[in-house]
């Protein structure tokens, strides 16, 4: 029965792989990293069980944080672009929701 | 990230700043040794230097100056956590309707609101609950101004009836 | 050993039941966040997975556990999964604001906190 819960975490993978390659903006992208990370976990805490080894749980408390970590640095790094581009392009369009920091 | 100067910070400030440090250093200690699970005494030396070194990065980060261990665990959150259970549970099946409806019958609102609640603590407890609540969206969270995205004008009416809103400035009332 | 037979069963049953839910529900904020047709509709469907899928896959998988040292390492995942979730939701939010990008709809009928 684990299968069920196996076969529809690698189907939603694909999914969110296909969502990541047409995704338009790189927001989509960093949301379907996240998704495939939360899947990451589910996946390897249902794996753990069926192949019976517990040690897998750890690995992914683990993935959970690298995913969470890595999906923060992810956006500071295109936030702090978006700024320094506002700053490029000079003070002529300031209206729509420029950096606040 | 603003991190708010405006925390409240208790008067019997040392004694509570060495209880949140000890506190800290009790629930580090217990997850080592619950993940290693072994005793020998290079491990545990390593997990008592690791533990050192949390405890320093967050004197570092002004982390105990703040009350961060601030929730108190009350019948009332309990029945909070049932309350949210309960609505995570009646808008996932809501969402899942829409997602499997062949026409998608969504219609995507913006809601502005201000929150009762006026601990830090209470507003990133609010904005989590919005956010994880399918079908309801934390934008932007500005002192007490919160924006939310709703997927469905129901879900929009339900953030501006305020429920969630009042619950959580319950939460530290007694 | 006839009724521990029989728990065995109900807990399977059990089991099985909220693994098949969790999966359901992974699979429908898979095809949710295909189908939506801008990002902020597609991180509500995001978070059904997030959610609903994440609680219940874990909860069958920790009845299977049964009580023991795995469950705990099962409700840790499960609990940290609860608060980082909702966290980088908003940053990732909070972030695609910033660089302006807009949600489709305009705002609620009454706007009498606006500004």
């Amino acid at each position: 029965m684990y299968y069920v819960v196996t076969i529809a975490t690698l189907v939603t993978m694909a999914l969110a792989l296909v969502r990541a390659l047409i995704g338009p903006t790189v927001y989509d992208r960093v949301l379907t990293v996240n998704m495939f990370g939360t899947k990451t976990v589910l996946l390897l805490s249902v794996i753990a069980f069926l192949a019976g080894r517990p040690d897998f749980l750890d690995l992914a408390l683990a993935y959970a944080l690298i995913n969470f970590i890595g999906v923060l640095a992810v956006l500071e790094f295109f936030k702090s672009r978006s700024v320094r581009r506002e700053q490029e392009r000079g003070a002529d369009t300031e209206s729509d929701g420029g950096g606040t920091e | 990230m603003n991190s708010a100067p405006d925390v409240p910070t208790d008067n019997h400030s040392a004694r509570a700043h060495l209880a949140r440090v000890l506190l800290l250093a009790v629930l580090l200690a217990a997850a080592w040794l619950l993940w290693s699970g072994f005793f020998k005494p290079l491990i545990l030396m390593l997990g008592a230097l690791s533990c050192a070194i949390v405890l320093i990065t967050a004197h570092r980060m002004h982390l105990f100056d703040t009350d961060i261990f601030a929730l108190r665990f009350t019948a009332r959150l309990f029945r909070f956590w049932l309350w949210l259970g309960r609505e995570i549970v009646r808008s996932s099946l809501e969402v899942t309707r829409i997602v499997l409806n062949p026409k998608l019958p969504i219609k995507p609102t913006v809601v502005e609101f201000d929150a009762h609640c006026e601990h830090p603590v209470d507003r990133v407890i609010l904005g989590n609950s919005i956010t994880l609540t399918p079908g309801t969206l934390t934008l932007s969270l500005d002192d007490q101004h919160f924006t939310v995205h709703a997927l469905t004008e129901e879900g929009a009416r339900d953030i501006q009836d305020g429920e969630m809103d009042r619950l959580v400035s319950e939460l530290r009332s007694r | 050993m006839m009724d521990q037979a029989l728990i065995k069963i109900v807990l399977d049953t059990i089991s099985w039941i909220l693994l098949t839910a969790g999966a359901f529900f992974v699979l429908v904020g898979g095809i949710g966040a295909l189908r939506m047709p801008n990002l902020y509709t597609r991180m509500h469907a995001a978070s059904v997975t997030d959610t609903m899928g994440a609680v219940l896959v874990l909860c069958g998988v920790m009845v299977q556990a049964g009580l023991s040292l795995a469950t705990i390492k099962l409700a840790a995942i499960l609990l940290f999964l609860l608060i980082t979730s909702p966290t980088s939701s908003y940053a990732l939010a909070h972030a695609a604001l910033l660089a302006g990008i807009k949600p489709a709809a305009g705002h609620a009928a009454d706007e009498e906190h606006h500004a």
